[in-house]
């Protein structure tokens, strides 16, 4: 499908497209600078690629044009992907594409702040993950990781001369000309902080509301509070040790991440995990999405008044996490899956326990369904509110059920199947108008399709071996280790240079709780990635959130943002 | 304390600070600074299960004037210090803290340009609680730890228990 789309972008722009590759079943064009906006306005506009995913940068500094700008892009209609990429020199710009992808201007914004590439005609190129005082780009090669730099005082993000114009944009639209108040003053207005430590924000999370009256006229976001340079400690790592930093991208479904990121450096290997290694993924990869999805619908309607429905939720939460610690040692940072396999098997008795678990959460869940679904004050709360279309949620880059509440029933477990996916039965369910009370609904509603699948993989769940039999891979049993030499051998090669991951680059990626979580890898043959960029799904989604809430009440934001479920350590890496 | 036992339902004697500082101790009202993972277990610590308001501090506190005891649950980068900063600076005396997990602690397994090195870079910290994230038990432990110190060190303000922290504590 790709192949004939390279096909037909270069008999559409010849020598324009100056390079194409495949890897590992990736298909990637480059082309000049000048020539980017028009590859991706032909791409958008007759090839359907409606999303622009991520944009990544890469700074590979031996070389005349340091730098590399990577965008992905994505067709659901034609479920088909593509990479544009462009080499930069240093200080050489960009154009900017966020006139054509939202999407863009956030992701543009953090490859200017990680990588100082700056991008023409950006309407608002400011950093976004590190803080207003940082300097220099700390994911070039030359910055080193451990540099840390103080911030004296937060970024406003509404100055004086804003709010004026904000008064003025006001006063234009004042609905009685001449009446009695027919102008509205700058110090009418009122700036409100919410966040970054902020109960409603659920994480480090901030905006800033400018309120005329109640009424919300202008919403700013900041972001970048609890950055933690995952991709730059990813690149001081071997590949295996990355894996317990992927438990803290999103915290609430930490199975999610460790499967995902196995699966993206073994496409990257070119080696497949064993099918009951898959299957016990995708078991505890449906569990995390359960946890997942209850304490965001339980935050969300704590939020909004349902004190009640979060003990309901949250015990079967509860009860669930006390097999994943028994599993796997660790209530939340599970650290479970291995390159090439898992770290341990399932313990006897898990099905049975799980079973019986999943049918409290049967339980808790009817329970909830009962206290809310027809509830007047949960409607009114929720119905119409945070309205996002679908055509606007996928310029954004939503993904997941953020954009199934759009009533497009996009799923990658079902259209670009993964670790066995295509054996299970589930239905992808969507929501009508993109509102908040869809975005709670739909969640409601996979927990329970997310049951099935555990109780099915459980089911037929494959006998045979764990891990794949490759010792460049996987370390050695412990016993080979105590008898053998290639064993003491194996293990301290793996443990000691980490795995030697051939070069090359790939995007592994995989249906996440929020949303598509990828990640893009590039390995320059040693022990550790050359770079490793994590598409995290909240991120395209909270961009969208000032556009979202403006208009409304705080109310309705604090209820939007709560069904978006932004999660800070995902967003901010 | 002391009862009267030949009059044991009228009055009982003690002295004013053990008997303030005993309920001190039993009605901290936390403000959890939560920003990261650890920020989930401390829900946990308040949910029903674990149920921190058998050690008499549920109520929950999220404006800082309000609350005596900071629990710093998460990574506290450089971006973040400031906000931190001045949450503490605003809570009444006496007041303390609790760095839960090893990132508040020390920074954790974060050694990088936008981690801080610990919350006690600066404000003053109390309690340190091991774990990446501690679990709830391990959380609450801490708090009856905290709850010692309250009933032993009672009234005395944070800038008295910690003369380093001056400008901190302005
Ligand atoms: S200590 Fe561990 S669990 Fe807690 S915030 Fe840090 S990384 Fe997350």
């Amino acid at each position: 499908m790709s192949q004939k789309l390279v096909e037909r972008l270069q008999r559409e722009f010849g020598a324009d497209i100056l390079a194409t590759a495949t890897n590992h079943g990736d298909e990637s064009v480059t082309v000049a600078p000048e020539r980017l906006r028009d590859v991706l306005a032909h791409l958008r506009g007759k090839e359907g690629c409606e999303q622009l995913s991520d944009v990544v940068g890469v700074d590979f500094p031996g070389r005349d044009r340091r730098f590399q700008v990577v965008y992905l892009l994505r067709s659901w209609a034609k479920n088909h992907r593509l990479q544009v990429k462009v080499d930069v020199a240093e200080d050489e710009a960009v154009p900017t594409v966020s006139d054509l992808y939202r999407s863009a201007d956030w992701a543009e914004r953090e490859v200017w702040d990680l990588f100082g590439v700056p991008f023409s005609g950006h309407p608002d190129l400011r950093r976004i993950l590190c803080h207003h005082e940082f300097e220099g780009h700390a994911l070039r090669k030359d910055y080193p990781i451990e540099q840390g730099q103080e911030c004296s005082r937060p970024e406003k993000l509404f100055t004086d001369a804003d709010v004026a114009r904000a008064a003025q944009r006001a006063t234009a639209v004042v609905s009685d000309p001449g009446g009695v108040v027919d102008e509205v003053h700058p110090s009418d207005l009122l700036t409100v902080n919410i966040g970054p430590s902020h109960p409603a924000t659920h994480g480090a999370l901030r905006a800033e509301l400018l309120l005329d009256g109640e009424t919300i006229l202008e919403a700013r976001t900041e972001i970048g509070y609890i950055h933690r340079c995952f991709e730059k400690e990813a690149e001081d790592h071997t590949w295996a040790q990355v894996m317990p930093y992927t438990d803290r991208l999103n915290y609430c479904s930490a199975m999610l991440n460790n499967s995902i990121y196995a699966m993206a450096v073994e496409k990257l290997l070119g080696v497949e995990a064993t099918p009951r290694a898959q299957a016990i993924r995708v078991i505890v990869s449906e569990l995390s999405r359960i946890i997942d999805h209850l304490v965001c619908v339980c935050a969300n309607l704590v939020d909004i008044g349902a004190l009640t429905n979060y003990w309901y939720l949250y015990n079967v939460r509860e009860s669930i996490y006390e097999s994943l610690e028994k599993l796997c040692g660790s209530r939340l940072t599970t650290n479970y899956a291995r390159i090439g396999g898992m770290s341990h098997d399932l313990y006897d008795g898990f099905a049975a326990e799980i079973g019986h678990k999943l049918d409290q959460l049967l339980e808790g869940h009817s329970d909830v369904m009962k206290l809310v679904a027809r509830n007047r004050i949960f409607l009114d709360r929720t119905v119409g509110v945070g309205v996002i279309g679908r055509a606007d949620a996928l310029n954004w880059g939503y993904t997941g059920p953020c954009l199934r509440a759009t009533g497009l029933a996009y799923d990658l477990r079902r259209h670009a199947p993964y670790s066995g996916y295509e054996q299970y039965e589930f239905d992808v369910p969507t929501g009508e108008q993109g509102d908040t009370h869809d975005r709670i609904m739909v969640r409601m509603a996979e927990i329970i399709q997310s049951r099935s699948i555990v109780l099915q993989a459980l089911d037929k769940l494959p006998d045979g071996p764990l891990n794949i039999d490759d010792h460049r891979v996987v370390l050695p049993p412990k016993r080979t280790v105590y008898d053998t030499i290639e064993g003491v051998m194996n293990q301290f090669k793996l443990v000691y240079e980490g795995i030697r991951v051939p070069r090359g680059e790939a995007y592994g990626f995989g249906e996440g709780a929020n949303g598509e979580l990828g990640y893009w890898c590039i390995s320059d043959g040693s022990g550790r990635p050359y770079r490793m960029k994590v598409r995290p799904p909240c991120f395209p989604v909270f961009s969208s959130y000032a556009q979202l809430v403006q208009g409304g009440m705080i109310p309705d934001a604090i209820a939007t943002l709560g069904s978006l479920n932004i999660i800070a350590g995902e967003l901010d890496r | 304390m002391a009862v009267d036992l030949e009059n044991p339902s009228n009055y009982l004697t003690t002295r004013l600070r053990q008997a303030v500082n005993w309920g001190r101790k039993y009605s901290l009202w936390p403000l959890p600074f939560g920003v990261a993972c650890c920020a989930i277990e401390f829900m946990s610590t308040v949910s029903s299960y674990n149920d921190i308001s058998r050690f008499g501090a549920e109520l929950v506190r999220f404006s800082p004037r309000q609350s005596d005891l900071m629990i710093i649950a998460g990574t506290i980068s450089y971006k973040q210090a400031p906000i931190l900063k001045t949450i503490y600076a605003q809570m009444a005396e006496p007041k303390w803290v609790i760095a839960m997990g090893v990132c508040a602690s020390s920074g954790g397994f974060y050694n990088n340009y936008s981690t801080l090195q610990g919350a006690d870079r600066v404000i003053p910290v109390d309690m340190y609680v091991a774990g990446c994230p501690p679990t709830p038990e391990n959380l609450l432990y801490s708090l009856t730890l905290i709850q010692e110190k309250v009933e032993k060190e009672g009234l005395v303000p944070a800038r008295v228990r910690h003369p380093g922290f001056s400008e901190a504590l302005a």
